[in-house]
Formats: structure tokens, sequence, C-alpha cells
């Protein structure tokens, strides 16, 4: 991280648009291209005014066609520029599918390192705002599997910041996962001016000594929130805020898990085949016998969506209570 | 209960085991499956497991001592495991108090159980306290309590249902030093009893009266006037040898084989070969099939002697001997005789990376019925070789060299010439049979290669 002499309050949606800003100033081989990037500014304003100061030929609006958007940047990527592209909703990015896993994440492989893909796709995902079917999903997993891409989903303003110039500046295609529900709900310092934070480093977000929690995006919150709450009742849990979900950190989260011996892994995606399961694989082949008790994974349920109906949705999502709940069982087992 | 554990049989001609070591100690707990003894027999140790989980209460054969099979070795007495279950149920305030009446420095005493198998209810739900603490145990809990010594059973647990968690031993660990001590102690006397680190401290440069009775002269590393203490395996070796020597009437012959083509279909085969198995392919294999070949063409050679007559073998089962730093073992290729050349190598490749890694059990070093010795690759051009009790003869592979060599049509060539040296037991067969078996061995060899599937 450079020094930096102030930094300012922002929320998360506040901390992408800087750092946008920030990245188009600095390098004119930035461009931004999606649907309503530019006379719109962004469904949330992330890119307002940006064409009239950037214009149109480095504000793209383009077609409601997603596996053009990524395809089109990657062949800017590929001959020397530096495209971010946007996918509306993250619920969108399926077409784009093919883009994304078959070219962007094995540019660097298939041309045995002559052309390299500095892509990065930003998306906002993630539900608890009423998105319905359409406009609440986790996607991560789906890529997650794929070797030559990177995923970073960070929760706090001063990290959306550090980890989105760090996609920037990375020569591989990185996949930008920006939780919705935070944009305007999390507040923090941001640092001002460039720095970055290395991709694929977890953050040790509250120290505790009973058991560990590793999560991501707007449930790392949720997570501080119950172990507040656990605070208060004099058990102790520290909170790992996984930032980057691939690489993974494995030192970070095998070092507090020798701490507390217990491990909760709690995502808002789904329980099956999630980042959870990959977690808990590595932790049982590396620390198998530092666990005092069985991983335990506190996930979404496995039902195809998150339905618009409150009961529905608060049925999907999880919530600090259950979460303080699933900790305590953890503690005193 | 108390379970009687007799010798086990480790192999189908065993009649006998060595208690090689005692994995436990009398008052130990053990699991189900649990290795709690290593047993040896022919120059294999065996690791037995419990068929019971339970405490062990007596130990009725000591280290270094043989036993046949089937003869009781140890007593371990079951806790709890049958009629645990009720007795939790039912008692439940009396099973916290029995808890909190044994706390962990008296804990060591415990488990010195008597033999006696009759125990009344108090005990039985105590220890059914404690089986279910053991079979709760997490895997951190169970690293923790070997590594400080502290027995499970004896803590009560402060996690879910009494469940024993890695904090409690650690408090347990700092808390009571009796069960800690009385480790130390028995270990300590260990060491006296051997006589072996007694330090010396002030006079480094007095040279002891006597060689040391032990130390660290080792096999591996001797070290010049001291003793190396016979290990099970260098005894058994001992013993085989002398055996086989005082007890079958070794001849010998050799033979020189040109193995140039085969060693040409070797060459070519090999870096494939290796590719594709992970395996070195080496002459070994061919050899093997032509001596599996002429076996069945001298079914006496697949022999062995027994007072009411030559039992002729079956099954081609061919040992394999490998020197090792410490020791000789000779794994078998059981029914080598059904394997190709490719399916010798491999098997062959299996077992040498087996006994490198000190991973031999019981059923590869059993059950052989003729040896063949590698012994060329250190440039031995002849060798008389100890034939492995109970079989008919051993062969050799001796050193593969360039020579001049007069033709039949009196040309000279240059062949790749091999010796190879058979050791017979002359009760069994005579040279008529062994010198017809080394000629038919030495024809096979010329006609294989230099093309040809493995």
């Amino acid at each position: 991280m450079a020094v930096t002499t102030s930094s300012k309050v922002l929320n998360n949606v506040e901390a992408v648009r800087e750092t946008l800003y920030e990245a188009m100033k600095a390098d004119d081989r930035t461009i931004i291209l999606g649907e309503d990037v530019g006379n719109r500014g962004n469904v949330f304003l992330i890119t307002k005014d940006f064409i009239n100061e950037f214009g149109p030929e480095r504000v793209i609006d383009t077609p409601i066609a997603e596996a053009s958007i990524v395809g089109i940047a990657v062949g800017m990527a590929m001959e020397g520029l530096r495209p971010i592209a946007e996918i509306q909703f993250a619920d969108f990015i399926y077409p784009a599918f093919n883009q994304i896993v078959g070219e962007a994440a094995k540019t660097r492989y298939r041309s045995n390192g002559e052309y390299t893909c500095p892509l990065v796709i930003r998306t906002p995902y993630g539900g608890g705002v009423r998105g319905a079917l359409s406009h609440s999903v986790s996607i991560e997993a789906l890529f997650y599997h794929v070797p030559g891409l990177k995923i970073v989903a960070p929760a706090f303003p001063a990290d959306v910041k550090g980890l989105l110039n760090a996609a920037i500046d990375d020569p591989d295609p990185v996949l930008f996962l920006e939780h919705k529900k935070t944009y305007r709900l999390i507040k923090g310092e941001v640092p001002e001016g460039h720095y970055t934070i290395p991709l694929g480093k977890a953050n040790v977000v509250k120290e505790g000594t009973q058991l560990t929690v590793v999560s991501y995006g707007l449930y790392v919150h949720w997570a501080l929130e119950a172990a507040q709450q656990l605070q208060s009742e004099g058990l102790s849990v520290e909170v790992v805020d996984l930032r980057s979900i691939r690489p993974m950190d494995k030192a970070t989260i095998l070092s507090s898990v020798e701490k507390t011996r217990k491990l909760l892994i709690i995502h808002e995606d789904n329980k099956f085949g999630g980042i959870g399961a990959e977690i808990s694989a590595m932790v049982a082949e590396e620390a198998l016998f530092h666990l005092d008790a069985p991983i335990r994974r506190h996930c979404a349920p496995d039902v195809p969506a998150m339905g618009y109906a409150l009961p529905l949705e608060e049925e999907y999502m999880s919530s600090p209570a259950e979460m303080a709940q699933a900790m305590r069982e953890m503690v005193k087992f | 209960m108390a379970t009687t554990i007799t010798m086990p049989q480790l192999g189908e001609t065993v009649t006998e085991g060595t208690v090689a070591q005692w994995l436990k100690k009398v008052g130990d707990s053990v699991e189900k499956y649990e290795a709690f003894v290593e047993v040896s027999t022919d120059k294999v140790n065996a690791e037995v497991p419990s068929p019971v989980t339970g405490v062990i209460t007596q130990m009725l054969v000591k280290e270094g001592e043989t036993v046949p099979t089937g003869a009781p070795i140890a007593i371990i007495d079951e806790v709890g495991a049958a009629s645990g279950t009720n007795a939790a149920g039912t008692e439940p305030t009396q099973q916290v108090a029995n808890a909190a009446a044994a706390p962990p420095a008296t804990a060591a005493a415990a488990p010195v159980h008597s033999g006696n198998g009759s125990s009344n209810g108090q005990r039985n739900a105590t220890d059914a306290n404690a089986d279910a603490a053991l079979r709760s145990a997490s895997p951190a809990v169970r690293k923790l309590a070997r590594e400080h010594h502290i027995d499970i059973r004896t803590l009560s647990g402060s996690g879910a249902n009494g469940r024993v968690t890695a904090d409690d031993v650690l408090t347990a660990s700092r808390m009571g030093p009796a069960a800690a001590v009385g480790q130390a102690i028995g270990v300590g006397t260990n060491f006296g009893a051997t006589g072996a680190p007694a330090a010396m401290p002030g006079t480094p440069s007095k040279p002891p009266a006597t060689p040391p009775a032990s130390g660290t002269s080792t096999y591996g590393e001797p070290i010049p006037g001291t003793l190396v203490p016979l290990n099970q395996a260098r005894r058994i070796i001992a013993e085989r040898m002398v055996e086989s020597k005082h007890t079958a009437p070794h001849a010998w012959s050799m033979v020189e084989i040109d193995v140039t083509n085969v060693w040409k279909w070797r060459t070519r085969e090999k870096d494939r070969f290796e590719r594709e198995t992970g395996y070195k392919l080496t002459l070994l294999p061919f050899f093997m099939r032509a001596v599996v070949e002429s076996l069945a063409a001298f079914p006496l050679m697949n022999a062995k002697f027994t007072p009411e007559g030559l039992y002729v073998n079956k099954d081609v089962n061919i040992g394999i001997a490998i020197g090792l730093s410490t020791n000789l073992v000779v794994p078998v290729i059981k029914n080598a005789d059904k394997l190709s050349i490719k399916g010798l190598a491999i098997a062959a490749g299996e077992l040498i990376d087996k006994a490198r890694r000190n991973k031999l059990g019981v059923d590869d070093l059993s059950g052989g019925t003729f040896t063949v010795n590698n012994n060329g690759a250190n440039g031995s051009w002849a060798s008389a070789p100890i034939i492995n009790a109970g079989q008919a003869g051993i062969v050799t592979m001796e050193t593969v060299v360039k020579k001049p060599v007069v033709r039949e049509d009196d040309a000279i060539a240059i062949r790749q010439m091999m010796n190879s040296c058979l050791s017979l037991d002359h009760r069994v067969v005579d040279g008529y049979v062994a010198s017809g078996f080394l000629a038919d061995l030495k024809k096979r060899l010329e006609r294989m290669g230099p093309d040809g599937a493995l």
C-alpha cells in the first residue's frame, strides 16, 4: 500500500466510482464498457458523467449482449488496452460464460504467455434487496473452479478501492464482485490516491480464540455483528474476511484454525459445491489434527433462486441472529 | 468383559511369532483396530490391530519372546462397550458424580484395573462415560492427549454432552501433574534399565574398560570395537542362513549366456516403459520370464525336500532378493508364470519400491518356491548364493559384459555376455536336472529379442 496522507469516508458504491474515475484519469488505455454505463451513468450511478469527461470512445454503451461485452473486452485487453467490462447484474453473466471461461481465463496459457488478458469484469451480485430471481444471485462458485481466473469479493470500502486497483493493474482477468446490498449500506475510511491491496490476501477483521469464521461480502458484516453479540456473552470468535475468493489465502485461514481449532464458513451462495466446500476440504487436508469440532458450513439452502416474497427471501438469506446461533453451537461444542 | 488376545497367524505357513515390541503399556487404552503390538515373523514386522476397544490389563509375553500362533499374548478389558449404553442412559446423575470424583490427578492409577472381569454397576457407568469420551474425541483432542500423555477417559468434558474438548486436555495437562510425572518416571526407568545414555560428565577421555553392550553402533553405521546389537531381522537372517546351509547340501553350477538381443530389446523399450509405468525396465523381468518357463520344463527345480518326499509345488512363486542397507529381504511375485515380461517388470517394480519404503507385508514375503538374485549390479561375475530354505534352488544374474565370442562359424563377434549361477539343493535334484535347467534357461534367454512385445 502506498503511503497516503489523508482519507475520507465513502460508501462502497462511491469507492468503486472513485477508483474507476482515478483509473480513467491515470491511464488513457482504460476503457469502461457495459450496458448503460455511458449516458445513463450506470444503474447505480457509478459512472455518472464519465462519458462527458472521457468521451464515448472510452465509456462505451453496449447493446444488451453480455457475450459481446466480454468478448470485445478480451480483444481489447489482448491488444494492449485496459478494459473494465461491466455486467449490469451478475444474474446476466451467463451468456458471457464462454468468453470468460473459454477465452479470458485461457489466454495466457493458450498463447504460451505471448498474450495476456488484463481484463476486469465488474458486476454487482448478491441478495437481500428484494431483487428476486434475476437480481440476487451469487455467481462465485460457477467461476471458482476455473484456473486462470481471479475472483475478488470485497466487503469494505477501503478494500474495494485497493483490490479494484490491484485488479486493474493485474495482467490477467479478474472477476470483481460487488455486493449490491453493501453499496450504500457500508461506509468506511478510504485512503486518497492510488494504492493496492494484494489479490489473494484475506484479512482478520476481528480476532478471537474459540472459533474461526470465514466469510466474504455482505455476510462479513453480519458475521461481525454476530461475533460482537457473542463477545458480550463471553465467547470469543475470530472473523476472517476472505476478500479474494481465488487465489485463496490458505495461510491466513490455516493459522486462524490452528489457533481456534474450530471452523465455521458462512456464505450467501448455495452450500453444495460452494466456496465453503473448497475451504473445508483444504482445512481437512492440511489441518485435520488441529480440529476440535466438525467443520460447519452456514450457507443458503439448495433451492434454485431467491424468491421475491419477503418470507422466501428471508428464508434464503441468513441473519446476524442465525449466524450468532451457529457460532454459539460451535463454540460450545 | 475380558478378551484374551492370541498370537495371530501372519501368513499361511507361519507357526509362531515373536513379540517384537509392545506399542502399549498395561493400563493403556486401546481402540478397536488400533495397533497395540508389533509381531515379527519371517523377516517382517507386522503391527497387530486390537479386535476390541478396551484397556490392556495383562501382557503375557515379553518383548523378544516367541510363542506359537494361537497362544495368548495379552488380555484386554472391554470397557462398557456392550453394557455401557444402558448404564449411561439410566444413571446420568451418578455419571456426573463419578466424573467429578475422578479429577485428573488420580487419573494415572485409574486404568490399571486388575484382570478381574467382574465389575459393579458403578464402574460400568463410569466406563461407559469414559468410552463415550473416547469415541467423541476430535482429532485435535487425540493429538493433544498423545502429546501431553493424558488419558482422555479420565477427563470430565466441558463441551456439549460432556465432550472432552482440546482446552480440557490442555487444562488437565497444566493442572494435573500426577499423570505427567508418572509418564516421566516410566520413561526414565526404561532408560535406566538399558543403561544407554548414562552420561559421564567430566570424564570424556576415559576409555571404557569393556565394549559397551549397546549404543549407537548399528549395521548401517558400525563402530569399530563395539557390538552391533542383533535386531529381529538380522537374527532371523542368521538363523535361516545357517538352517539352509546345514540342512540342504548345496551344489553349484554356472552358465554363460549371450544376452545381446535381450539387451537390445530392453534398450529399445525402456524409455517408453518407464514413461508409461513409472518403473525402470531392467534385465530382471526378461530373466524371470525365462526362469519361469524353464521351471515349467523342469518342475523338480520348483520342488522342496520333505522327509515324506519331494513336494512339487503347483504354483510358481518367484522370490527376488533385494539388499537394503540394513538387511536382506526376499519379496515374492506370486504365480509369476502367469505374468508377461511387462507384468513381471511391474510386479518387481512394486515390490522393490515397497521394500525401499519398508512397507513389505507378511504376504509379500511368504510363499516363495524359487528365488532369483540379481547380483551383477556391482560387477560381480560369479557368486555362490545360499538357497532360501525350503526351496530347491536359487539362480543369479551376474554382470553383463561385452566380450569377443567365437561363433559357430568360427567368426569372432563382440557380444554382451552374462553369467548365471545356480545353487541347488542336492537332496532334491542332481546335476543332470540342474544342468538341464540351466541349459534350458540359457537357450530361452538367447532366443529372446531383439523384437517382440513385452
